[in-house]
């Protein structure tokens, strides 16, 4: 994942979990983000597709497991041109 | 222009830092500058997250800003939830501390005829009912080729018969505003291009039950459609829907269009809530027209039926449509007024004229100032205003000096101009009463008579002059809407500021001891409509005043005495002792603070709510003055 991609990600994490952005890094995930259930889940997905403008396909939703996840997978749908 | 953009305080503030400073105020207490300082931030970067950010803010904020509450549920066959902070956020930028209720998934029917159900016990406003054709008629969305004509042509019967019967239950428990999304027809029908060749095809039988909700929702009070299809069209069907989030989340509506849809809801909700603009204040260089008129003259200004004049032609036509809306414009131009005036009256590319405008101001003074003076002018609060100029700088000067008007950022495009007016939900109205679609009139019959009262020695003779004539009358099926309207929109000469939608309204009428009078008043000038409304109930030996408020543009011509004279004597006829009534100050009410005790009524109590006044009936010498000829027609209980 990109460092601008990383920051831009966790920014949006941060509004939507309600958590300080430098409380958050790439390992953030469920277990260490309270607030970060199957509804914050969806409006992060939604955010991060309104934001980059990807689409996530069922598949990779899956498997945003934690921030990292969720900045490298943009990365690759940018490349992608999805 | 430029130069004066990057002077804008705002044009150096990234959103990051503004979170940042945001919270800093709301950790030093300053709420106002937090709240302004939100809203700026809502504007900048109107996203999902930033939705998040606002609505934990102002659940934080709370109560230390005067936002005007409303509570909204929302009944919904679909996923609806990643779009309540976005219209929440939507909400606060129009001044709204908005209040969600979602229903559970397709559970509501259940929650429309019980009676103790969460959606009534929310207490709401207005209630979205936002289901989708394929919930609401499954029979005409899937297995449709399966079913005979006549077959189909039932279950649209049937399906519209069902919503005709939600309605009219809901409206047995519920006073509250209901939005009715209307049904979509299906984006690629069962039988391809002969769905079409026929009626009652799939298309053709939605099509009819939409046109019968229509119908259903105008016999109701505060019932609305909303055409759920027309608002996918303006954004294209394909770019709207997702079906993967349908598949997987319920979700059918697309990330970039969520907002869409809240600010769709928008339009329904700021109307409803009382915090619609009354006048449109424009800019005129590069605004109502192209170039600048001192510089460019008649000849070099851009306004007609081509292309680059177009745009502003397009422009003026949406004015045009707000002022039929009974939305008064007005004009605030740093110009040299012949030279403006000149392109006004004779231009001939021009659609709106001189006459249009109900206030112009056209000088070099800060545009603050001239605002302030055409609120006062046209006898409403600054919070009426909204207001439009392309400059970038001034927007910015008005926003910083006055919190309280609405400013519409203009795109950089002219051809954006129109849709950006005709979109703003300030402009919204749900009901049109005729003194809406004459109200420019009346604004310049009110010039007249401030000209003539001038001239006079005395008020009185002033007032005898007036030849005033009003007509009072209990409220009827014709009146309800004017009567609602003007509960929810008169800030100024109104003693208990209490709001009503005109279901409530009609809910009291039946009641023998509620009597609720609206005044409509004529003089020599013109006809001001319907002004005012007094409503007041019985109370054993006393009959309590609830509401009573008079349209600023008649006040102080001494209607406001005809009209407590009529509710003193009517009180007395049907053997009530005494009239009580509170003053309960807001504001914005100042003007009537001194309304009872001009009348003779003696202040009872005094409570942090307001005062309570009353007058003894028998002792009472309140008369309707004598140079008003006043027309009673009888309540009919």
């Amino acid at each position: 994942m990109t460092a601008s991609t990383f920051e831009q990600v966790r920014d949006i994490a941060s509004d939507i979990f309600s958590v300080p952005a430098d409380k958050i890094t790439a390992a953030s995930s469920p277990e260490t983000i309270e607030n970060w259930d199957s509804m914050q889940h969806l409006n992060l997905v939604l955010a991060v597709e309104e934001k980059f403008g990807v689409q996530l396909d069922p598949e990779d939703i899956e498997k945003m497991k934690n921030i990292g996840a969720v900045a490298a997978l943009v990365d690759k749908l940018q490349a992608a041109g999805r | 222009m430029s130069d004066l953009e990057s002077n804008s305080s705002a044009g150096d503030r990234h959103p990051s830092n503004l979170r940042v400073e945001i919270d800093r105020l709301i950790g030093e207490g300053a709420f106002e500058a937090a709240a302004r300082r939100l809203a700026e931030l809502w504007r900048r970067d109107p996203a999902s997250g930033t939705a998040s950010f606002v609505t934990a803010r102002i659940d934080q904020l709370g109560d230390k800003l005067s936002l005007t509450k409303f509570r909204v549920a929302i009944l919904r066959s679909f996923t609806v939830e990643p779009m309540v902070p976005l219209l929440r956020a939507e909400a606060f930028a129009h001044g709204i501390d908005l209040a969600v209720h979602v229903g559970d998934f397709n559970t509501y029917v259940q929650d429309i005829i019980d009676a103790s159900s969460s959606l009534y016990r929310f207490a709401p406003n207005a209630v979205i009912l936002a289901v989708r054709a394929d919930e609401a008629a499954p029979e005409l969305w899937r297995d449709f080729a399966d079913l005979t004509p006549e077959a189909a042509q039932a279950a649209a019967e049937r399906v519209a018969g069902g919503y005709e019967q939600r309605i009219s239950t809901f409206r047995k428990h519920s006073q509250a505003a209901l939005i009715v999304h209307a049904l979509e027809r299906p984006p690629a029908p069962a039988l391809g291009v002969l769905d079409d060749q026929s009626e009652s095809g799939q298309s053709g039988l939605i099509h009819r039950i939409n046109g019968e909700l229509r119908r259903i929702a105008s016999g109701f009070r505060g019932v609305y459609m909303l055409d759920y299809d027309a608002l996918v069209a303006r954004h294209g069907s394909k770019q709207w829907h997702d079906e993967r989030k349908w598949l997987t989340a319920r979700l059918p509506i697309a990330a970039p269009h969520l907002l869409d849809m809240a600010r769709e809801w928008m339009r329904f909700i700021v109307p409803l809530s009382g915090r619609a603009s009354k006048v449109l204040v424009v800019d005129l260089d590069n605004t109502l027209w192209g170039g600048v008129i001192g510089e460019d003259g008649m000849a070099g200004i851009q306004v007609g039926a081509e292309y680059p004049g177009a745009a502003y032609q397009a422009l003026q036509r949406a004015l045009l449509d707000l002022s039929r809306k009974g939305i008064l414009l007005a004009v605030c131009s740093k110009n040299n007024q012949d030279d403006a005036m000149e392109a006004l009256e004779k231009h001939p590319g021009m659609l709106t004229r001189a006459k249009h405008f109900a206030a112009l101001r056209i000088n070099w003074t800060d545009k603050a100032q001239n605002l302030r003076e055409i609120a006062q002018e046209l006898n409403v609060g600054l919070d009426s205003l909204a207001f439009l100029d392309d400059n970038p700088f001034e927007r910015e000067q008005v926003r910083a000096s006055l919190p309280e008007v609405s400013v519409i950022d203009l795109p950089k495009n002219p051809l954006q101009y129109a849709e950006t007016v005709r979109n703003f939900a300030g402009f919204e109205r749900l009901t049109l009463s005729s003194e809406d679609r004459q109200r420019t009139e009346l604004y310049a019959a009110q010039k007249e008579r401030s000209t003539a009262e001038q001239t006079f020695q005395s008020k009185e003779d002033f007032f005898r002059f007036l030849e005033q004539e009003a007509e009072l009358e209990p409220v009827t099926g014709l009146t309800l809407a004017r009567v609602a309207q003007l509960t929810q929109k008169t800030n100024q000469f109104n003693l208990t500021t209490r709001r009503y939608s005109e279901a409530q309204i009609a809910e009291l009428a039946k009641q023998a001891r509620w009597h609720i009078f609206s005044i409509r008043v004529r003089d020599r000038f013109g006809d001001h409509g319907l002004v005012g409304v007094a409503m007041a109930h019985d109370e054993g030996e006393q009959c309590e005043i609830d509401t009573f408020l008079l349209s600023c543009r008649v006040i102080g011509r001494t209607v406001e005495t005809a009209l407590l004279a009529h509710l003193a004597e009517s009180a007395a006829q049907r053997g009530r002792k005494r009239l009580v009534g509170w003053f309960l100050p807001t504001k914005k009410n100042a003007p009537a603070r001194d309304f009872y005790e001009q009348h003779g009524f003696a202040r009872q109590k005094t409570t942090d709510q307001g005062s309570l006044w009353t007058l003894d009936l028998n002792e009472s010498r309140l008369r309707s003055p004598e140079w008003i000829k006043l027309k009673v027609l009888a309540e009919v209980k």
